[in-house]
């Protein structure tokens, strides 16, 4: 429709825009490799109490102790050179609350980006992360009147304590998994959202997440908490410029639905290839609350993400849509958790996975039912499209329902975009590249449909971008 | 002179299809070529638009004296080639108003926009005279079309993209006489003296509705007889072996 062609992008991150840097002087840099030593210098740098560092300290232990997912996710991780990553840079200010307040070089990073023109357009709050802190956080005067509180973690951390603490690493453990220990030992940035109880936020809160430095580790924490009948959308963005060397990000997503809440936690996550992008997100869903993931990544040179819910209260709903696509050289391995811990309980897993070139894609999923419950519900459907015979799918669905009060249905498909279907439509006088893009935006087309329209009009246009790009 | 096809050559795997195949067809006129299975009908559409399986070992297509084969196939399609397919292809999840648009778009120079409310009004009207429900729009390319829905969405595309060739493979295929009509009536009402047609067909039947001005029988990839609209009915009465075994003596 015309009315879409008007809108502008959401966030304006191809890889063309997105690819550039600054040469920033860092006030606060923890060096490269990760000791007690670097916790000490991130814990210093941000005067955080004494819990919080022996939190981080026990954090690095697990860490250590943990092996490298490689048996079961891939090889590609042992690459990654912990000792040659820079674990906290910062250029030494708090967040602004203005854009003038801000540094010049992120102030036209952000610009670049096009984030504050966004902000005054159609969003409710902004944070924009460079490197290891937040240049800029901001709300909405009329949404911060209303109780809502959007800041980054670090000032949620040391201003609201007895609420952050009271949340903080309960939905995602620090030993979940390697690379959420990781997180937990140097984490920073990220947001803090609290939603008082019955307060709907109208329009989105946004956060962006922008890696400048080469060798760097961006280890953001972020933690929702929305009160009872209390209703957010969140949407991230990130970007990073191309290096030779890789980059590393690796972050902590927890969300808690308090009875009757609803979350919608959007991603559009379109790093550059050199960018190992390791993260963890799960929320928590109390009696009748509803959590919907939308997920879309698009970038990266792997990406290992599997959101979930767990749904602890009676009738509480988890959603995850989530679109891929991988490109030549690079490997989604996505999927998503649903862990049913209530009767009445409802999941809804949709994935989209496309493969292109030699691009990898893998579609990993948990639903979990025990047998005490009573009259769950999960829908699992996953569709791959490959493009040209060299591109790899997988599917691993696990499903464990016990009991037989429970309705489950799986579906899977796998499809390629044929040579007839290309020839058709470059007959009708649609170029190669316009073609793919085509096919493959009718693909995730229902998908996409359950975006916000500035979403799906910049989805659309970076899938175009892709396509033009590995046509030859 | 608007669409010229000299000696052509083209292979699919090595196996040689098309065997010196010559034709003109002046601006304005339409021509139909018959002729039994495997004559090499549906090889001659598929080189014309470009299809990777046929490489073309000699010969040439022109356009207004242009080569048609040095094009890539998109681009064909842009100077004025259509090719009504006999086995149109499925687009899931791209709606049929979408896919028009983006054909035409194609069409504009760069940074122009196809107007939005003209493209709807343009689609509406031919899609009224085709007989073709406007909740089609909102539809798949294609997807669950029945085969007389897929003949008449070629067609509509065929009335939206206004080309100056337009080859049409086997249309009738799977037609009935009603569907068969409508696409005829469609195909009429494009007749212009600035446009051309080739209508391959099997069967004189279509040709009772889309009236050639001269008729061609292909066989072994080759034109072996040419003549008037008279010729497809005697080639209904007599059978190919007529014309295919007047060629071997």
């Amino acid at each position: 429709m015309s009315d879409q062609t008007e809108t502008t992008a959401a966030i304006d991150i191809d890889r063309s825009t997105g690819d550039f840097h600054y040469d920033v002087e860092y006030e606060h840099d923890a060096g490269r490799g990760l000791t007690e030593a670097t916790i000490d210098y991130i814990s210093d740098v941000k005067g955080e109490d004494d819990w919080v560092r022996e939190f981080r300290k026990r954090a690095l232990k697990t860490f250590e102790s943990k092996p490298m997912p490689t048996h079961w996710a891939s090889g590609d991780l042992e690459n990654i050179d912990f000792d040659q990553i820079r674990y906290y840079l910062s250029g030494g200010k708090g967040a602004a609350r203005s854009w003038d307040d801000v540094p010049d070089e992120m102030k036209e990073t952000f610009e670049r980006l096009g984030i504050p023109e966004q902000e005054r357009k159609y969003l409710a709050g902004v944070e924009a992360q460079f490197d290891s802190e937040a240049a800029y956080s901001n709300v909405k005067d009329a949404v911060a009147e209303q109780g809502v509180i959007f800041v980054n973690s670090s000032e949620g951390l040391a201003e609201h304590p007895e609420i952050f603490r009271k949340w903080f690493g309960k939905v995602i453990p620090t030993g979940d998994n390697k690379f959420s220990a990781l997180n937990s030992a140097v984490f920073s940035g990220g947001s803090f959202i609290y939603v008082p109880p019955g307060v709907k936020v109208k329009h989105p809160l946004q956060a962006y997440f922008r890696i400048n430095a080469e060798q760097f580790g961006q280890f953001e924490r972020t933690l929702i908490i929305v009160d009872e009948g209390a209703e957010v959308t969140y949407m991230e963005g990130c970007t990073a410029p191309k290096f030779e060397t890789s980059t590393l990000h690796s972050a902590v997503v927890e969300l808690v639905a308090m009875k009757g809440a609803k979350i919608q936690y959007i991603t559009v996550q379109n790093w550059s290839a050199n960018v190992f992008n390791l993260v963890t997100k799960r929320g928590l869903a109390h009696e009748d609350a509803e959590i919907r993931w939308i997920d879309c990544n698009i970038g990266s040179r792997l990406t290992m993400k599997y959101p979930g819910v767990i749904m602890k209260g009676r009738k509480a709903r988890g959603e995850v849509i989530s679109i891929a696509l991988a490109n030549d050289g690079q490997h989604q391995d996505t999927g998503a958790k649903m862990i049913h811990a209530a009767d009445e309980t409802s999941s809804n897993v949709v994935s989209k996975s496309i493969s292109v070139g030699e691009g990898r894609s893998t579609y990993r999923g948990q639903v979990h039912i025990p047998k005490h419950l009573k009259g769950c519900k999960n829908n699992t459907e996953c569709d791959a499209l490959l493009i040209n015979a060299r591109s790899q799918t997988d599917t691993y669905p696990a499903i464990t329902v016990r009991g037989n009060q429970h309705a489950t249905q799986h579906e899977a498909s796998v499809s390629q975009v044929s040579e007839e279907q290309i020839f058709y439509m470059q007959q009708r006088g649609l170029s190669e590249a316009e073609a793919m893009s085509l096919s493959v935006n009718g693909f995730v087309n229902d998908l996409v449909r359950e975006f916000p329209m500035e979403y799906s009009v910049e989805l659309k246009r970076l899938i175009d971008l892709e396509m033009e790009g590995s046509v030859g | 002179m608007s669409l010229e096809i000299k000696d052509l050559h083209a292979s699919v795997d090595g196996t040689e299809i098309l065997r010196g195949l010559s034709l003109e067809v002046p601006a304005g006129e339409v021509h139909a070529i018959m002729g039994p299975n495997g004559s090499g009908k549906s090889t001659l559409a598929k080189v014309m638009a470009g299809h990777d399986d046929y490489q073309v070992t000699g010969g040439d297509v022109l356009l207004d004296g242009q080569s048609l084969l040095a094009m890539e196939i998109d681009e064909r399609s842009r100077a004025g080639l259509f090719l009504a397919f006999q086995y149109p292809a499925e687009i899931p999840g791209v709606s049929n108003a979408n896919f028009l648009r983006a054909a035409l778009q194609a069409r504009l120079p760069d940074g122009e926009e196809i107007d939005a409310v003209a493209f709807y009004k343009d689609m509406y009207a031919k899609m009224d005279s085709l007989g073709i429900d406007r909740k089609f729009t909102g539809r798949s390319v294609n997807e669950g079309f029945s085969g007389g829905e897929k003949k008449r969405n070629e067609i509509l595309q065929m009335t939206m993209l206004e080309p100056r060739v337009a080859v049409l493979d086997e249309t009738d295929s799977g037609l009935d006489i009603d569907a068969l009509k409508v696409v005829a009536d469609g195909v009429n009402a494009m007749r212009s003296p600035g446009r051309t047609f080739l209508v391959i067909t099997h069967y004189q039947r279509l040709l009772d509705y889309i009236v050639p001005d001269h008729v061609h029988v292909l066989s072994d990839g080759r034109i072996i007889k040419s003549g008037d609209k008279s010729l497809a009915l005697e080639l209904e009465e007599k059978g190919y072996d007529w014309v295919t075994g007047e060629d071997a003596a």
